[in-house]
Protein backbone atom coordinates (compact mmCIF):
# COMPACT_ATOMS: atom_id res chain seq x y z
CA UNK A 1 0.00 0.00 0.00
CA UNK A 2 2.45 2.42 0.71
CA UNK A 3 4.57 1.45 -1.99
CA UNK A 4 1.24 2.46 -3.96
CA UNK A 5 0.75 5.90 -2.60
CA UNK A 6 4.36 6.63 -3.09
CA UNK A 7 3.78 5.97 -7.52
CA UNK A 8 0.49 7.77 -6.77
CA UNK A 9 2.58 11.25 -5.20
CA UNK A 10 5.19 10.52 -7.79
CA UNK A 11 2.91 10.50 -10.72
CA UNK A 12 1.28 14.14 -9.30
CA UNK A 13 4.50 15.60 -8.63
CA UNK A 14 5.74 14.40 -12.67
CA UNK A 15 2.17 16.10 -14.03
CA UNK A 16 2.96 19.24 -11.52
CA UNK A 17 6.14 19.66 -13.44
CA UNK A 18 5.26 18.67 -16.40
CA UNK A 19 2.36 21.50 -15.83
CA UNK A 20 5.32 23.98 -14.86
CA UNK A 21 7.39 22.88 -17.80
CA UNK A 22 4.44 23.62 -20.49
CA UNK A 23 3.48 26.91 -18.99
CA UNK A 24 6.72 28.41 -19.17
CA UNK A 25 7.14 27.27 -22.99
CA UNK A 26 3.87 29.18 -23.48
CA UNK A 27 5.15 31.99 -21.72
CA UNK A 28 8.15 31.47 -23.95
CA UNK A 29 6.41 31.51 -27.31
CA UNK A 30 4.38 34.64 -26.29
CA UNK A 31 7.26 36.08 -25.48
CA UNK A 32 9.52 35.19 -28.69
CA UNK A 33 6.10 36.17 -31.07
CA UNK A 34 6.01 39.45 -29.41
CA UNK A 35 9.68 40.97 -29.97
CA UNK A 36 9.49 39.69 -33.72
CA UNK A 37 5.66 40.89 -34.58
CA UNK A 38 5.42 44.30 -32.70
CA UNK A 39 3.55 46.09 -33.17
CA UNK A 40 1.00 42.97 -33.85
CA UNK A 41 -1.81 44.77 -35.14
CA UNK A 42 -3.32 47.73 -36.71
CA UNK A 43 -6.96 48.92 -38.05
CA UNK A 44 -8.04 50.97 -41.25
CA UNK A 45 -11.36 52.20 -40.65
CA UNK A 46 -13.92 52.43 -43.75
CA UNK A 47 -16.11 55.79 -43.36
CA UNK A 48 -17.68 57.64 -45.91
CA UNK A 49 -16.72 55.90 -49.02
CA UNK A 50 -13.11 56.04 -47.80
CA UNK A 51 -10.47 53.86 -46.29
CA UNK A 52 -8.48 55.77 -42.90
CA UNK A 53 -5.49 55.76 -42.78
CA UNK A 54 -5.48 55.96 -46.62
CA UNK A 55 -1.63 54.95 -46.08
CA UNK A 56 -0.65 52.86 -43.79
CA UNK A 57 2.71 51.43 -42.49
CA UNK A 58 3.21 48.53 -40.73
CA UNK A 59 5.86 46.13 -39.46
CA UNK A 60 6.44 42.38 -41.62
CA UNK A 61 4.12 39.77 -39.57
CA UNK A 62 1.41 42.84 -39.00
CA UNK A 63 -2.06 41.66 -38.91
CA UNK A 64 -4.20 44.07 -40.63
CA UNK A 65 -7.89 44.71 -39.88
CA UNK A 66 -10.51 46.57 -41.64
CA UNK A 67 -13.70 47.84 -40.64
CA UNK A 68 -16.59 49.27 -42.74
CA UNK A 69 -18.28 51.68 -40.96
CA UNK A 70 -20.80 52.98 -43.47
CA UNK A 71 -24.50 52.16 -44.38
CA UNK A 72 -23.18 50.51 -47.52
CA UNK A 73 -21.12 47.63 -47.94
CA UNK A 74 -17.52 47.38 -49.07
CA UNK A 75 -14.77 45.25 -50.38
CA UNK A 76 -11.13 45.09 -49.55
CA UNK A 77 -9.29 43.95 -52.67
CA UNK A 78 -5.57 44.05 -53.32
CA UNK A 79 -4.67 45.51 -56.89
CA UNK A 80 -1.97 43.27 -57.39
CA UNK A 81 -2.19 41.04 -60.40
CA UNK A 82 -2.32 37.73 -58.66
CA UNK A 83 -4.21 39.29 -55.87
CA UNK A 84 -2.18 39.88 -52.28
CA UNK A 85 -5.69 39.41 -50.60
CA UNK A 86 -9.51 40.00 -51.22
CA UNK A 87 -12.34 40.04 -48.98
CA UNK A 88 -15.71 39.25 -48.96
CA UNK A 89 -18.28 41.61 -49.04
CA UNK A 90 -18.53 43.56 -45.56
CA UNK A 91 -21.46 44.77 -44.42
CA UNK A 92 -21.89 47.61 -41.54
CA UNK A 93 -19.35 46.62 -38.97
CA UNK A 94 -18.49 43.60 -40.94
CA UNK A 95 -14.23 43.11 -40.54
CA UNK A 96 -11.67 41.98 -42.61
CA UNK A 97 -8.10 40.60 -41.51
CA UNK A 98 -4.73 40.21 -43.30
CA UNK A 99 -1.53 39.33 -41.70
CA UNK A 100 1.27 40.82 -44.10
CA UNK A 101 4.24 38.29 -43.96
CA UNK A 102 6.43 40.05 -46.76
CA UNK A 103 7.92 43.54 -46.65
CA UNK A 104 6.85 45.65 -49.77
CA UNK A 105 3.53 48.16 -51.32
CA UNK A 106 0.32 46.72 -51.38
CA UNK A 107 -2.37 48.65 -52.78
CA UNK A 108 -5.79 47.79 -52.63
CA UNK A 109 -9.32 49.46 -53.57
CA UNK A 110 -12.96 48.42 -52.91
CA UNK A 111 -14.59 46.76 -55.72
CA UNK A 112 -17.74 47.59 -55.50
CA UNK A 113 -16.41 51.43 -55.22
CA UNK A 114 -13.51 51.42 -57.34
CA UNK A 115 -13.00 55.12 -56.19
CA UNK A 116 -11.79 53.99 -52.93
CA UNK A 117 -8.17 53.26 -52.71
CA UNK A 118 -5.40 53.03 -49.73
CA UNK A 119 -2.24 51.47 -49.42
CA UNK A 120 -0.32 48.83 -46.94
CA UNK A 121 3.36 49.57 -46.61
CA UNK A 122 5.16 46.67 -44.69
CA UNK A 123 8.57 47.23 -44.13
CA UNK B 1 -40.05 74.35 -58.77
CA UNK B 2 -37.00 76.60 -59.47
CA UNK B 3 -34.56 73.93 -61.48
CA UNK B 4 -31.83 76.47 -61.37
CA UNK B 5 -31.79 77.72 -57.66
CA UNK B 6 -32.49 73.93 -56.63
CA UNK B 7 -28.95 73.34 -58.69
CA UNK B 8 -26.63 76.02 -57.78
CA UNK B 9 -23.88 73.50 -56.98
CA UNK B 10 -23.55 71.22 -59.65
CA UNK B 11 -22.80 74.36 -61.84
CA UNK B 12 -19.46 73.94 -61.59
CA UNK B 13 -17.52 71.42 -63.73
CA UNK B 14 -14.72 69.66 -62.08
CA UNK B 15 -13.98 67.80 -64.65
CA UNK B 16 -13.22 69.32 -68.22
CA UNK B 17 -15.58 66.70 -69.75
CA UNK B 18 -17.04 69.15 -72.13
CA UNK B 19 -20.73 68.86 -70.96
CA UNK B 20 -22.84 71.48 -71.47
CA UNK B 21 -23.37 72.37 -68.16
CA UNK B 22 -26.35 75.10 -69.07
CA UNK B 23 -27.86 72.47 -71.15
CA UNK B 24 -27.87 70.37 -68.37
CA UNK B 25 -29.11 72.74 -65.67
CA UNK B 26 -32.36 73.35 -67.97
CA UNK B 27 -33.85 69.93 -67.89
CA UNK B 28 -32.70 68.49 -64.95
CA UNK B 29 -35.37 67.34 -62.01
CA UNK B 30 -34.22 66.37 -58.41
CA UNK B 31 -35.41 63.74 -56.05
CA UNK B 32 -39.04 64.66 -54.96
CA UNK B 33 -40.02 67.26 -57.31
CA UNK B 34 -41.49 64.83 -59.83
CA UNK B 35 -40.28 66.30 -64.04
CA UNK B 36 -41.97 65.67 -67.56
CA UNK B 37 -39.79 66.14 -70.10
CA UNK B 38 -40.49 65.96 -73.92
CA UNK B 39 -38.43 65.12 -76.70
CA UNK B 40 -39.65 66.39 -80.12
CA UNK B 41 -37.44 67.06 -83.32
CA UNK B 42 -34.72 66.31 -81.12
CA UNK B 43 -35.53 69.29 -78.82
CA UNK B 44 -36.00 68.21 -75.17
CA UNK B 45 -38.25 70.86 -72.72
CA UNK B 46 -39.16 69.89 -69.56
CA UNK B 47 -41.92 70.97 -66.95
CA UNK B 48 -42.97 70.39 -63.59
CA UNK B 49 -45.32 68.01 -62.72
CA UNK B 50 -47.55 70.95 -61.38
CA UNK B 51 -47.89 71.98 -65.14
CA UNK B 52 -49.38 68.53 -66.17
CA UNK B 53 -52.74 69.81 -66.71
CA UNK B 54 -51.38 71.57 -69.43
CA UNK B 55 -50.67 68.41 -71.65
CA UNK B 56 -53.64 66.03 -73.69
CA UNK B 57 -53.15 63.23 -71.48
CA UNK B 58 -54.11 60.92 -74.84
CA UNK B 59 -51.62 62.67 -77.22
CA UNK B 60 -48.74 62.17 -74.00
CA UNK B 61 -49.98 58.09 -73.97
CA UNK B 62 -48.17 56.82 -76.76
CA UNK B 63 -48.02 53.38 -78.88
CA UNK B 64 -45.28 52.00 -76.11
CA UNK B 65 -45.49 52.92 -72.94
CA UNK B 66 -42.59 51.12 -70.30
CA UNK B 67 -41.91 51.45 -66.84
CA UNK B 68 -38.28 51.90 -65.41
CA UNK B 69 -37.77 51.11 -61.26
CA UNK B 70 -34.41 50.86 -59.94
CA UNK B 71 -32.60 50.56 -56.70
CA UNK B 72 -34.79 48.17 -54.73
CA UNK B 73 -31.60 47.22 -52.06
CA UNK B 74 -33.81 44.57 -50.85
CA UNK B 75 -31.87 43.43 -47.84
CA UNK B 76 -31.08 47.03 -46.59
CA UNK B 77 -32.72 48.35 -43.14
CA UNK B 78 -30.47 51.36 -42.15
CA UNK B 79 -32.35 54.50 -41.16
CA UNK B 80 -32.44 55.67 -44.18
CA UNK B 81 -35.09 53.29 -44.87
CA UNK B 82 -35.90 50.55 -42.59
CA UNK B 83 -38.58 49.11 -44.57
CA UNK B 84 -37.64 49.18 -48.24
CA UNK B 85 -40.27 45.75 -48.51
CA UNK B 86 -42.94 48.28 -47.85
CA UNK B 87 -41.63 51.20 -50.58
CA UNK B 88 -41.10 48.29 -53.07
CA UNK B 89 -44.78 47.52 -53.08
CA UNK B 90 -45.62 51.18 -53.03
CA UNK B 91 -43.88 51.23 -56.27
CA UNK B 92 -46.06 48.48 -57.94
CA UNK B 93 -49.08 50.11 -56.27
CA UNK B 94 -48.17 53.08 -58.19
CA UNK B 95 -47.49 51.16 -61.60
CA UNK B 96 -50.34 49.61 -61.17
CA UNK B 97 -52.03 52.95 -60.94
CA UNK B 98 -50.92 54.95 -64.09
CA UNK B 99 -53.24 56.09 -66.10
CA UNK B 100 -51.76 54.25 -69.45
CA UNK B 101 -50.38 50.48 -67.99
CA UNK B 102 -46.91 50.17 -69.03
CA UNK B 103 -46.46 46.76 -71.37
CA UNK B 104 -42.77 46.21 -69.46
CA UNK B 105 -40.72 47.13 -66.73
CA UNK B 106 -36.86 47.66 -66.73
CA UNK B 107 -35.49 47.30 -63.79
CA UNK B 108 -31.73 49.22 -64.38
CA UNK B 109 -30.33 47.41 -61.12
CA UNK B 110 -28.96 47.14 -57.19
CA UNK B 111 -32.11 44.54 -57.25
CA UNK B 112 -31.02 43.36 -53.43
CA UNK B 113 -28.46 45.30 -51.77
CA UNK B 114 -26.04 42.28 -50.61
CA UNK B 115 -26.78 39.89 -53.58
CA UNK B 116 -28.06 37.66 -50.86
CA UNK B 117 -30.81 34.85 -52.57
CA UNK B 118 -33.49 35.95 -50.38
CA UNK B 119 -33.37 39.19 -51.62
CA UNK B 120 -33.54 38.10 -55.31
CA UNK B 121 -36.32 36.42 -54.17
CA UNK B 122 -38.61 38.93 -52.05
CA UNK B 123 -37.93 41.33 -55.21
CA UNK B 124 -39.25 38.75 -57.98
CA UNK B 125 -42.67 38.03 -55.58
CA UNK B 126 -43.38 41.99 -54.92
CA UNK B 127 -42.95 42.53 -59.06
CA UNK B 128 -44.97 39.49 -59.75
CA UNK B 129 -47.72 42.29 -58.11
CA UNK B 130 -47.57 44.70 -60.72
CA UNK B 131 -50.23 44.82 -63.70
CA UNK B 132 -47.31 43.76 -66.35
CA UNK B 133 -45.34 40.82 -65.53
CA UNK B 134 -42.60 41.47 -68.10
CA UNK B 135 -39.33 42.99 -66.48
CA UNK B 136 -35.84 43.27 -68.14
CA UNK B 137 -32.91 43.37 -65.72
CA UNK B 138 -29.74 44.88 -65.89
CA UNK B 139 -27.34 44.17 -62.29
CA UNK B 140 -25.89 46.89 -60.15
CA UNK B 141 -22.89 46.24 -58.35
CA UNK B 142 -25.21 45.31 -55.07
CA UNK B 143 -26.54 42.25 -57.33
CA UNK B 144 -22.99 40.99 -58.34
CA UNK B 145 -20.55 41.18 -54.83
CA UNK B 146 -18.92 37.75 -54.34
CA UNK B 147 -19.07 35.81 -57.22
CA UNK B 148 -18.42 38.38 -60.04
CA UNK B 149 -21.98 37.76 -61.43
CA UNK B 150 -22.82 34.08 -61.62
CA UNK B 151 -26.08 34.13 -58.92
CA UNK B 152 -27.30 37.06 -60.99
CA UNK B 153 -26.91 35.21 -64.74
CA UNK B 154 -28.66 32.44 -63.27
CA UNK B 155 -31.68 34.38 -61.88
CA UNK B 156 -32.02 37.04 -64.71
CA UNK B 157 -29.44 36.38 -67.54
CA UNK B 158 -31.05 33.60 -70.16
CA UNK B 159 -30.64 34.41 -73.46
CA UNK B 160 -28.37 37.34 -72.46
CA UNK B 161 -24.46 37.77 -73.47
CA UNK B 162 -21.43 38.22 -71.33
CA UNK B 163 -21.97 39.44 -67.99
CA UNK B 164 -26.04 39.77 -69.14
CA UNK B 165 -25.69 42.09 -71.68
CA UNK B 166 -28.69 42.10 -74.48
CA UNK B 167 -31.37 43.74 -76.68
CA UNK B 168 -34.84 43.11 -77.75
CA UNK B 169 -36.97 45.28 -79.61
CA UNK B 170 -40.32 46.29 -78.84
CA UNK B 171 -43.21 48.53 -81.35
CA UNK B 172 -40.13 49.35 -83.57
CA UNK B 173 -38.29 50.35 -80.65
CA UNK B 174 -34.49 48.97 -79.81
CA UNK B 175 -33.57 48.26 -76.55
CA UNK B 176 -30.09 47.70 -75.52
CA UNK B 177 -29.48 46.34 -71.58
CA UNK B 178 -26.34 46.85 -70.37
CA UNK B 179 -23.98 45.90 -67.68
CA UNK B 180 -20.53 48.11 -66.36
CA UNK B 181 -20.71 46.82 -62.63
CA UNK B 182 -18.22 43.49 -63.44
CA UNK B 183 -14.57 43.88 -63.98
CA UNK B 184 -14.19 47.32 -62.17
CA UNK B 185 -10.57 48.71 -61.64
CA UNK B 186 -9.17 50.16 -58.94
CA UNK B 187 -9.53 54.12 -59.01
CA UNK B 188 -11.69 53.83 -62.44
CA UNK B 189 -15.75 54.17 -62.79
CA UNK B 190 -18.29 52.21 -64.10
CA UNK B 191 -16.98 49.87 -67.29
CA UNK B 192 -18.30 48.17 -69.90
CA UNK B 193 -15.50 46.70 -71.28
CA UNK B 194 -14.15 45.44 -74.96
CA UNK B 195 -16.23 41.91 -75.56
CA UNK B 196 -19.18 44.35 -74.68
CA UNK B 197 -18.82 47.04 -77.21
CA UNK B 198 -17.56 44.89 -79.87
CA UNK B 199 -21.04 43.20 -78.93
CA UNK B 200 -22.80 46.47 -79.44
CA UNK B 201 -21.44 48.24 -82.34
CA UNK B 202 -22.57 44.70 -84.15
CA UNK B 203 -25.73 45.01 -82.66
CA UNK B 204 -26.94 48.38 -84.28
CA UNK B 205 -25.17 48.36 -87.11
CA UNK B 206 -28.00 46.98 -89.23
CA UNK B 207 -30.68 49.20 -87.64
CA UNK B 208 -31.57 51.92 -89.40
CA UNK B 209 -31.01 55.54 -88.19
CA UNK B 210 -35.02 56.09 -87.92
CA UNK B 211 -35.15 53.37 -85.33
CA UNK B 212 -35.40 55.35 -81.83
CA UNK B 213 -33.10 53.67 -79.06
CA UNK B 214 -33.03 53.12 -75.78
CA UNK B 215 -30.18 51.76 -73.89
CA UNK B 216 -30.46 51.30 -69.90
CA UNK B 217 -28.16 50.47 -67.66
CA UNK B 218 -27.45 50.79 -63.71
CA UNK B 219 -24.09 53.23 -63.81
CA UNK B 220 -24.78 56.98 -65.73
CA UNK B 221 -23.34 56.58 -68.90
CA UNK B 222 -22.64 60.51 -68.80
CA UNK B 223 -20.47 62.01 -66.59
CA UNK B 224 -22.53 63.09 -63.44
CA UNK B 225 -20.07 63.16 -60.79
CA UNK B 226 -16.63 61.20 -61.43
CA UNK B 227 -15.53 62.14 -57.78
CA UNK B 228 -18.22 59.76 -56.57
CA UNK B 229 -17.80 57.38 -59.15
CA UNK B 230 -21.04 58.57 -61.12
CA UNK B 231 -20.09 57.69 -64.70
CA UNK B 232 -18.33 55.31 -66.72
CA UNK B 233 -15.08 54.89 -68.06
CA UNK B 234 -15.63 53.92 -72.03
CA UNK B 235 -19.27 54.86 -72.07
CA UNK B 236 -18.02 57.40 -74.94
CA UNK B 237 -17.15 54.61 -77.27
CA UNK B 238 -20.87 53.02 -76.51
CA UNK B 239 -21.94 56.11 -77.39
CA UNK B 240 -20.26 56.74 -80.69
CA UNK B 241 -22.01 53.79 -82.02
CA UNK B 242 -25.26 55.12 -81.52
CA UNK B 243 -24.70 58.51 -83.18
CA UNK B 244 -26.44 57.56 -86.97
CA UNK B 245 -29.82 57.27 -84.76
CA UNK B 246 -32.00 60.47 -84.86
CA UNK B 247 -33.59 59.45 -81.32
CA UNK B 248 -31.47 57.85 -78.49
CA UNK B 249 -32.69 57.72 -74.82
CA UNK B 250 -29.94 56.29 -71.94
CA UNK B 251 -32.18 55.29 -68.83
CA UNK B 252 -29.80 54.77 -65.57
CA UNK B 253 -29.79 54.11 -62.06
CA UNK B 254 -27.23 54.04 -58.98
CA UNK B 255 -27.41 57.48 -58.24
CA UNK B 256 -30.97 57.40 -56.54
CA UNK B 257 -32.05 60.48 -57.98
CA UNK B 258 -33.47 62.19 -60.99
CA UNK B 259 -31.12 63.96 -62.85
CA UNK B 260 -31.14 65.07 -66.46
CA UNK B 261 -29.05 66.15 -69.55
CA UNK B 262 -29.36 66.60 -73.53
CA UNK B 263 -26.79 66.14 -76.13
CA UNK B 264 -27.25 66.47 -79.46
CA UNK B 265 -29.79 63.36 -80.18
CA UNK B 266 -29.11 61.49 -77.30
CA UNK B 267 -31.06 62.54 -73.84
CA UNK B 268 -29.77 60.86 -70.23
CA UNK B 269 -31.64 60.49 -67.86
CA UNK B 270 -31.56 58.70 -64.07
CA UNK B 271 -34.63 57.15 -62.34
CA UNK B 272 -35.28 57.73 -58.30
CA UNK B 273 -34.68 54.61 -56.15
CA UNK B 274 -37.27 52.44 -54.69
CA UNK B 275 -34.93 52.56 -51.24
CA UNK B 276 -33.45 55.87 -50.28
CA UNK B 277 -32.13 58.79 -51.66
CA UNK B 278 -28.91 59.74 -52.02
CA UNK B 279 -27.03 63.02 -51.31
CA UNK B 280 -26.86 66.00 -54.54
CA UNK B 281 -23.58 65.55 -55.79
CA UNK B 282 -20.68 66.85 -53.83
CA UNK B 283 -23.22 68.42 -50.95
CA UNK B 284 -22.24 65.78 -48.40
CA UNK B 285 -19.04 63.40 -47.40
CA UNK B 286 -19.71 60.75 -49.64
CA UNK B 287 -23.10 59.81 -51.44
CA UNK B 288 -24.13 56.94 -49.11
CA UNK B 289 -27.71 56.96 -47.80
CA UNK B 290 -29.71 60.04 -46.91
CA UNK B 291 -31.82 60.55 -44.20
CA UNK B 292 -34.94 62.35 -44.68
CA UNK B 293 -37.60 63.18 -42.33
CA UNK B 294 -39.98 60.05 -41.98
CA UNK B 295 -42.76 61.47 -43.75
CA UNK B 296 -40.63 63.00 -46.65
CA UNK B 297 -39.29 59.50 -47.66
CA UNK B 298 -42.38 58.54 -50.13
CA UNK B 299 -41.54 62.34 -51.46
CA UNK B 300 -37.97 61.25 -52.98
CA UNK B 301 -38.67 57.37 -54.13
CA UNK B 302 -40.54 56.56 -57.31
CA UNK B 303 -40.98 55.88 -60.15
CA UNK B 304 -39.91 56.89 -64.24
CA UNK B 305 -42.86 56.00 -66.82
CA UNK B 306 -42.09 56.19 -70.97
CA UNK B 307 -43.98 56.79 -73.23
CA UNK B 308 -43.22 56.49 -77.31
CA UNK B 309 -45.43 58.04 -80.15
CA UNK B 310 -44.38 56.79 -83.47
CA UNK B 311 -44.58 59.36 -86.13
CA UNK B 312 -44.31 62.38 -83.52
CA UNK B 313 -40.58 61.28 -82.73
CA UNK B 314 -41.63 62.06 -79.53
CA UNK B 315 -40.25 60.20 -76.08
CA UNK B 316 -41.88 61.26 -72.79
CA UNK B 317 -39.96 60.36 -69.67
CA UNK B 318 -42.35 60.85 -66.75
CA UNK B 319 -40.76 60.89 -63.29
CA UNK B 320 -43.38 60.51 -60.29
CA UNK B 321 -42.72 59.76 -56.78
CA UNK B 322 -44.22 57.18 -53.95
CA UNK B 323 -45.67 59.69 -51.59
Amino acid sequence: MMMRKGVCISALGTAAMMAVVLLMAGSLDVAVKAQSVAPAAAEVKIDNFSFAPATLTVAVGTAVTWTNRDDIPHTVVSTDDPRAFKSKVLDTDEKFSYTFTKAGTFPYFCSVHPKMTGTVVVK
Amino acid sequence: MDRKTGNKNIVHDHNGDGIDRRGFLECMAWAGTGALCVMQGGVLKSFSMSRMGEFDAKKMAGELSFVQISDSHMGFNKPANPDVTGTLKAAVDKINGLATPPEFMLHTGDISHLSKPDEFDTVDQILKGASTKDVFFVPGEHDVLNDDGKQYLERYGKGTKGGGWYSFDKKGVHFIGLVNVLNLKAGGLGTLGHEQLEWMEDDVKHLKSSTPIVVFAHIPLWSVYPEWGWGTDDSSQALAYLKKFGSVTVLNGHIHQTMQKVEGNVTFHTAMSTAFPQPQPGSAPSPGPMKVPDDQLRKVLGITAVNYVRGQHALAVVDSTLG
